[in-house]
């Protein structure tokens, strides 16, 4: 798991947008069975962060010391119980709100920070380019998981520090897509045309260039959510990131590590759960990707 | 070739130095005293004053830097705080468990990953594509820690073949090319194994195929050259980027050992990292961080020499 810019991840910016473009974006993606799969899976997960204090069948935060660790199918407990009696289902799907949230925030955060500092050095290039990027180059020289451990670490536990580290794992490698999407566009006729009939810069990058070069950075940037998952609900495993009783994936893997002897089954569900997310984020992210793609 | 190896080292210098930067400012970014869990909390005024002259935290920033990257490159990276030993010792140390680790899981993967990646590549949209791409995605989509874990399950704590954690027999930290110390190395190299095969099958398919499509491939088969005979081209365009890849990922590995060390704890750096946080002794931390860094550095430029020795063409760009 890393957070290399992946040649093949990077759609090219869109130049033979016509109207319906879209539109045929959505049939092509409509007939990837595959994609529709993921989309519904994260659909559902999306739903259960949103709705889930109306969902889950017990409470999630109430424990039992006569109920602790019972086994996956228990008679009230449809997937057993944790370390601390509580429900595993209940916790599980309210889980996904935090889970979900330390995933996703940070490649937001990136997303914005990350593109706005890429097609700046990308457009106005020279000295503001060279400033940029290579600052970028040094924070791109740590391997992503080191990096967010390290300013975690240095920066102590919490749901704030983990979501600051993870953003500025994220902001490199998405300003280095932004950057080179950018340098491509503003070489472009018709970026030389604007200018030439005398439009300022700030409305060149609004109209010009932003609407080709968000599309794939967007794309980009949804191939970081599943690398993001994993990695905040890593840093809650090693104790970064969420604390305990809040229900988080990463956490309540950790926390049922002792039991992997006594309640096997149950100790690997919170891990099964991150696994089904991420996998569906991917999947989804090379779905929209082939269906952005105009060569097909 | 010699203009682009300079011109390679000469863009690194600055690299390195902005990576030392980051790493000596990891530690006044972080909250509180340095010392804070050295000292004694009723520790007096004076004691701290004494302390904090000892360690150096008492001079300005700039200064405070400097010497530190002037003993850095001495090969002294000064003590840790919670053990009183030298921090290049340990680290060194477990430098040398992770390295075994990361290099065997890299081994593995590339192995893996190259043979899906010439299967689907060659293949395309055939069952046999469909399965390897599904394993690459698996590979890139599931959290290591947690496959680790599983694992342990499987065949440390139900079937009882492997041992679930340590790196030898009895917790010996020092490793031996024997079988009672391999038996602890099969299960944390599968795991992190997994994440290179499926990086590295994605980007052999990616190439194979590409490669396949160009005209000189026709050019060959026309002048009637065997299938192998086409695949020994074929390997040749693949190789370069390949190997890239591979070394890449040994970086990312060393790097990011941490998890899938905790799961298993296994000696390595990524333990080392653990415990320094923990323990909140920021001159190992420090040290240990800017070992990896550093080694991720050099190793990128590695990966570019080696390229471009294998493909002249990158050189001449």
């Amino acid at each position: 798991m890393n957070v290399a810019v992946d040649a093949t991840k990077i759609p090219a910016p869109i130049f033979e947008r016509s109207p319906g473009y879209w539109s045929s974006v959505f049939r092509r993606f409509r007939r990837d069975p595959v994609a529709l799969f993921a989309a519904a899976v994260v659909g559902v997960l999306v739903l259960m962060a949103l709705f889930g204090p109306w969902l889950t069948p017990a409470d999630p935060y109430k424990s039992s010391m006569l109920a602790r660790l019972k086994p996956i199918g228990t008679e009230g407990y449809p997937l057993g119980t944790d370390e601390l009696g509580r429900d595993m289902l209940s916790r599980l799907m309210i889980g996904a709100r935090l889970s979900l949230f330390m995933g996703i925030t940070p490649v937001i955060c990136a997303f914005i920070i990350g593109s706005s500092l890429g097609i700046l050095a990308g457009y106005a290039g020279g000295a503001i380019n060279t400033v940029i990027m290579r600052t970028i180059d040094v924070f791109y020289a740590f391997p992503s998981v080191l990096l967010a451990i390290a300013l975690s670490g240095a920066l102590g536990a919490g749901i704030t520090n983990a979501l600051l580290s993870l953003t500025i794992v994220f902001v490199p490698p998405i300003a280095r897509v932004a950057e080179s999407v950018t340098t491509q566009v503003r070489s472009r006729d018709f970026v030389e045309a604007a200018r030439a009939s005398g439009a300022d810069a700030f409305t060149i990058v609004r109209v010009h260039v932003l609407g080709n070069v968000l599309g794939p950075i967007f794309v980009y940037s949804t191939s970081l959510i599943a690398v993001s998952m994993i990695l905040a609900s890593g840093l809650s495993f090693l104790g970064l990131g969420v604390k305990p009783p809040e229900p988080e994936w990463g956490l309540m893997l950790n926390t049922l590590r002792t039991a992997i002897y006594t309640q096997p089954w149950v100790a690997a569900l919170p891990g099964a759960m991150i696994f089904i997310t991420s996998i569906s984020f991917n999947t989804l992210s090379d779905g929209l990707r082939s269906a952005m793609d105009v060569k097909q | 070739m010699l203009a682009y190896l300079f011109r390679r080292i000469v863009y690194t210098l600055p690299i390195m130095f902005g990576v030392a930067l980051v790493c000596f400012a990891l530690v006044h970014l972080a909250p509180g005293d340095p010392l804070v869990s050295v000292l004694p909390a009723d520790a007096s005024a004076e004691l701290q004053a004494q302390m904090r002259t000892l360690y150096g935290f008492d001079r300005p920033y700039p200064v405070q830097f400097v010497s530190w990257i002037g003993r850095a490159l001495q090969g002294d990276l000064g003590t840790s705080i919670a053990s009183g030993r030298s921090v290049s010792t340990e680290v060194l140390r477990a430098v040398g468990n992770t390295l075994i680790l990361a290099s065997v899981a890299t081994m593995i993967g590339f192995f893996f990953g190259c043979l899906f990646g010439f299967v689907a590549g060659y293949f395309r949209d055939s069952w046999a594509d469909k399965t390897a791409s599904f394993l690459s995605v698996v590979g890139v989509s599931v959290p290591h820690y947690w496959l680790g874990m599983v694992l342990v399950i499987i065949f440390a704590a139900q079937l009882n073949w492997l041992p679930a954690t340590g790196a030898g027999p009895g917790g010996s930290g020092d490793w031996a090319w024997d079988w009672a110390h391999m038996r602890h190395l099969v299960l944390p190299a599968i795991t992190m194994s997994v994440i290179p095969m499926g990086i590295i099958s994605r980007t052999v398919r990616a190439l194979v195929a590409e490669t396949l499509a160009q005209e000189f491939v026709v050019g060959l088969r026309a002048k009637g050259l065997t299938d192998f005979g086409v695949f020994r081209h074929v390997v040749k365009n693949v190789a370069p980027t390949a190997l890239a890849v591979m070394g890449l990922q040994l970086g990312y590995l060393l790097g990011g050992s941490i998890l899938i060390e905790t799961v298993f704890s296994w000696p390595g750096t990524g333990f080392l990292l653990n415990s320094a946080i923990f323990q909140r002794d920021l001159p190992l931390l420090q040290g240990t961080i800017l070992v990896l860094a550093m080694f991720f550095v050099l190793l990128n430029l590695l990966v570019d020499v080696v390229q471009s020795t294998l493909d002249p063409r990158i050189a001449r760009s």
